[in-house]
């Protein structure tokens, strides 16, 4: 036939039905540096206006690509500029910007807003402390607000009194969304080199380098490269390796159309693909399950990691080719409650939370969505912030940590949030106490750049 | 544009015949055919030209799909682009 072969057509319809491709989100990224006013409710009037104007038809559009190419594409979110920016300039409670986001977000009708956020790598400037300070009201009194805070950077070093403050923000939105699972938490992200361009919660935010709008598309897609990797049930890694940037290649290319038909639509600039394999909670869409694909009895024992490093590098190589902008996390996500695979391995025991952090070593993001013991004292996630902030700073990676104390429950009991962000077991954590290191503050300086070993 | 239409389903007489009708009714011009059996299953993919079309392209799409869900077929109209954009390079 002329026009087509069969069985590729076949095939991405396998994809899409059985296989659980997707494309995750349509992030629209806002500027809100022309909002800054130094009256508070005029400045979040005008954040309120930018945002509805601006993303008006982001949903619809979203929808229409998704009829026309037979594609899901599951998110339609907004990050914007971070909000310790514009409320540096108003002063006032961060927190009314934050009404203003959400009611923004649902005049608009899209599934986040991310961009709560601060950075505070070196130190902390105007609005950055109190923004911080409020972040788990914030997230109380919202549904679809995210929040980030970044905390260190290569070129920067640590900044360890905001690791502190964040060990404690993390305990307290916990505790201030308790009657609602505490949910909080799971919509808080502390990183360490964050991208500015990342289309992916709770993370998102636009960063100060980014146009005044533009388009980033994250796609997905763990259930893709498993089920091509069992038709290469014996074949060596070599194999392995090549069937992952294949499907990688062909996973990509979706989203890069997505992307450039969500800009031509919107009228709006494309600025990046990110090309991460975002697992789900639905059976055949998990990361674990293409390391258990590859040979591992199960996610978590030893092998997880270097599986996972390969898994990672291939997701990239294949990408890039497929988009003319790749940016974002783009890599492979290891949540543990948004993860079936990881949740099995950490019921069982075979997933701890130490290995998690050594796999960060080698793939995108951090501890990510990991249920911790409702006592956990804000210096043990103080410390466990600066440990993989540690491993992103040496490792010029982008890391990070969102752990959900699940208050008044202890290892084993579970915690679920329901959708997307799953659930799963709370996990063991190694209490021995680093307070006195933590509550020496100061910095970590930048670390060498050459040298490498 | 352009759409593939895809029918999957048991096989039955008159599947294509049913499906070109319905889009001829609707002024949508078949540019290709291909058909083939798959492990007893019945495959058709047709390539149609949308430019003429009367109706809205989402309700074109929800009523072949139902149509198809009635006599047991499964039935995907999409752009062309989402399969040129994967398997083309």
């Amino acid at each position: 036939m002329a026009m087509m072969n069969i069985s590729d057509i076949l095939e991405t319809i396998a994809m899409i039905e059985e296989e659980h491709l997707d494309i995750r989100t349509i992030t629209m990224g806002i500027s809100l540096l022309d909002c800054c006013d130094s009256d508070i409710k005029k400045s979040c009037d005008k954040v309120y206006d930018k945002i509805t104007r601006k993303a008006e038809k982001l949903v619809a559009t979203g929808e229409q690509i998704e009829k026309e190419y037979g594609i899901p594409i599951i998110n339609k979110r907004i990050s914007v500029t971070p909000i310790a920016m514009v409320s540096a300039c108003s002063g006032g409670n961060p927190v009314e910007y934050a009404k203003a986001l959400e009611r923004a977000a649902q005049t608009v009708g899209v599934n986040f807003i991310g961009g709560y956020s601060a950075l505070v790598h070196k130190g902390f400037a105007a609005g950055d402390e109190a923004l911080i300070r409020s972040i788990p009201e914030a997230l109380a009194v919202t549904e679809h607000i995210c929040s980030s805070v970044n905390i260190g950077s290569t070129k920067a070093g640590i900044n360890m009194d905001a690791v502190a403050l964040m060990g404690q923000t993390v305990v307290e939105a916990a505790k201030a969304t308790a009657d609602k699972g505490c949910i909080g938490p799971a919509k808080l992200v502390v990183f360490c080199n964050a991208p500015e361009d990342n289309p992916f919660m709770a993370g998102a935010f636009h960063g100060a380098g980014e146009p005044d709008c533009v388009i980033n598309v994250g796609v997905s897609g763990p259930g893709v490269v498993s089920t091509a990797l069992k038709k290469i049930p014996d074949g060596n890694l070599t194999d392995v390796a090549d069937v992952v940037k294949k499907t990688a290649f062909k996973i990509t290319r979706v989203g890069q159309l997505v992307a450039r038909e969500a800009s031509d639509r919107l009228g709006v600039p494309f600025g990046i693909v990110d090309l991460s394999l975002a697992p789900t909670p639905a059976v055949g869409d998990s990361v674990a399950h293409i390391l258990e694909e590859m040979g591992l009895e199960q996610c978590g024992c030893h092998g997880t990691t270097a599986a996972l490093a390969l898994l990672n590098d291939a997701v990239k190589k294949g990408g890039i080719m497929a988009s003319s902008h790749v940016g974002g996390l783009s890599g492979a996500f290891i949540p543990v409650t948004e993860d079936a695979g990881m949740i099995d391995a950490a019921r069982s025991g075979a997933l701890n939370l130490e290995r998690l952090e050594a796999m960060t070593a080698v793939c995108s993001v951090g501890l990510d969505m990991i249920n911790i013991p409702g006592d956990t004292p804000a210096e043990v996630i103080a410390a466990i912030i600066a440990d993989e902030a540690a491993i992103g700073m040496v490792n010029s990676k982008t890391t990070a940590v969102r752990v959900i104390p699940a208050i008044g429950k202890k290892v084993g009991d579970e915690l679920d949030f329901g959708g997307l962000l799953g659930g799963g077991p709370v996990m063991d954590v190694n209490m021995i106490s680093p307070a006195k290191f933590i509550s020496r503050g100061g910095r970590i300086p930048a670390p060498l750049q050459s040298l490498k070993n | 544009m352009r759409a593939v239409i895809t029918v999957v389903g048991k096989d039955t007489v008159g599947i294509l015949a049913k499906v070109s009708t319905f889009c001829a009714e609707h002024d949508v011009n078949v540019v290709d055919v291909s058909q083939t059996i798959l492990q007893d299953m019945f495959c058709m993919i047709m390539l149609v030209d949308t430019a003429d079309m009367k109706l809205e392209f989402t309700d074109f799409s929800d009523q072949l799909k139902s149509y198809g869900e009635e006599r047991n077929l499964k039935i995907h109209v999409m752009h062309e682009d989402i399969f040129n954009s994967m398997h083309r390079i």
